[in-house]
C-alpha cells in the first residue's frame, strides 16, 4: 500500500527554528547567523564586532565547533558572554542545539546573538537555528569561485563580507568576478569588503548589525 | 555530511506512517530532492540505509527524484529555469527572480506492508 505523505523533511528543525524566531523578535534581539569555511574568519570578524560594538549594544555570542573551545575562549576573552556548542563532529548546528544553549545566556541582556556555526559552506545553510539573517565570510584566500561552488549559502544570505581584503595583492583572487557571481545569485544581499585583521571595511558591517538591532526592536512592537 | 541529520528526518516519516497505518514494514519512500539543497542523492541513500538497519524500513528501497531550479520573475511575469545558478531572468534580465521549484526537501509517499 502506498501512502501519498508529501512531508517536510525538515519540519522539525523547521517548527524549533520558528518557534526560537519568535521568541527572539518578541525579546527585540536580533539574530544572526554566521556562516563560512573553516579559516575564513568567522571568529575574528565576531571578535572585532564584539571589540567595537560592546559600548553601545550588548551582544552575546553561541559558538559551535566540531570539539574545541578554542574560539568561543577568543569570544570570551573580549568580554562578551559566550556558550559553547560542541557538535562531537556534527557538520552543522541545529536548532534544538541553539535551544538549549540559549538557556544558559541572560536574555534581558541581548541586543544582539551572533550564532557562529561549524565552518562549512555546504550543511549548514539547510538548517535554520532561530535566525533573523544568515551572513556569510568569505576570505580572499579561498577563491573567487567559491559563491558558485556553494550557492545556496549565497543565496541565502542577507550579507556577504569579503574578508582578508587586505591580502588581495598577494592573491589571484578576482574580486569583480566574486561580485558578479554573488550578485547574480542573490541581487538583495548586501556585500561587504573588510579585513578583520587592519579594521578595513568593518564599519559598514558594524551599521548594517545596528541598522538590523533597530528592524528587530519594529518587530518587536 | 548533513545527509545524515536528512537521512533520519525521512526514516522518521516513513516509520511513523508505518505505524499510523498498522503496518509491519516499509517496502518503500520516494522523496524529492531540489537543486538547490546541496544533497548528494549518493550520501543520502549511504544515511538511510545505515540508519534503518534493525527498523521497519531495513529493506525499503529509497527512490530520489531530483526537482530542478526554475524560478518566477516579479519584474515581467515569466517563469524559467535558473541555468549555473545564475538568478537573472532569461527574459528581461532582472534579478528580481523567485525560486518556484528546486528547494524541495519532502517525503512524497511511504510504501507499506
Amino acid at each position: 500500500m502506498e501512502i501519498t505523505v508529501m512531508s517536510n523533511i525538515l519540519e522539525k528543525n523547521e517548527e524549533v527554528a520558528a518557534e526560537l524566531n519568535a521568541m527572539l523578535t518578541k525579546r527585540g534581539i536580533f539574530t544572526v547567523n554566521l556562516l563560512g569555511s573553516p579559516g575564513c574568519g568567522k571568529t575574528s570578524l565576531v571578535e572585532q564586532t564584539v571589540s567595537l560594538l560592546k559600548s553601545e549594544l550588548n551582544i552575546a555570542i553561541i559558538e559551535g565547533d566540531l570539539y574545541t573551545s578554542k574560539d568561543a575562549d577568543r569570544i570570551a576573552a573580549c568580554g562578551a558572554p559566550v556558550v559553547q556548542i560542541n557538535t562531537q563532529g556534527g557538520c552543522h548546528l541545529d536548532a534544538t542545539m541553539v535551544k538549549s544553549a540559549l538557556d544558559q545566556l541572560d536574555l534581558d541582556e541581548i541586543d544582539i546573538l551572533i550564532v557562529e556555526n561549524v565552518g562549512n559552506l555546504v550543511c549548514p545553510a539547510e538548517f535554520a537555528v532561530g535566525e533573523h539573517a544568515k551572513a556569510v565570510v568569505l576570505s580572499v584566500t579561498e577563491g573567487e569561485d567559491k559563491p558558485l561552488k556553494y550557492p545556496l549559502v549565497f543565496r541565502q544570505s542577507a550579507a556577504v563580507i569579503l574578508n582578508k581584503i587586505d591580502l588581495l595583492p598577494y592573491t589571484d583572487f578576482a574580486i569583480d568576478c566574486a561580485v558578479r557571481d554573488i550578485t547574480d545569485l542573490n541581487q538583495q544581499a548586501i556585500l561587504m569588503k573588510v579585513s578583520c585583521r587592519t579594521g578595513a571595511g568593518l564599519t559598514d558591517w558594524l551599521e548594517w548589525l545596528k541598522q538590523q538591532v533597530q528592524l528587530t526592536r519594529k518587530l518587536k512592537m | 555530511m548533513h545527509e545524515l541529520a536528512i537521512a533520519q528526518g525521512i526514516l522518521d516519516i516513513a516509520l511513523n506512517t508505518a505505524v499510523d497505518h498498522n503496518a509491519t514494514s516499509v517496502v518503500g519512500v520516494k522523496v524529492i530532492v531540489g537543486e538547490l539543497t546541496g544533497t548528494v542523492p549518493e550520501a543520502l541513500e549511504f544515511g538511510f540505509i545505515a540508519l534503518a538497519k534493525g527498523t521497519m524500513a531495513e529493506n525499503a528501497c529509497l527512490s530520489i527524484r531530483i526537482i530542478p531550479l526554475t524560478g518566477h520573475c516579479r519584474d515581467c511575469g515569466s517563469q524559467s529555469s535558473i541555468d549555473k545558478y545564475c538568478f537573472a531572468c532569461a527574459s528581461c534580465g532582472s534579478h528580481a527572480v523567485e525560486i518556484i521549484t528546486g528547494r524541495e526537501l519532502k517525503v512524497e509517499s511511504v510504501e507499506v506492508e
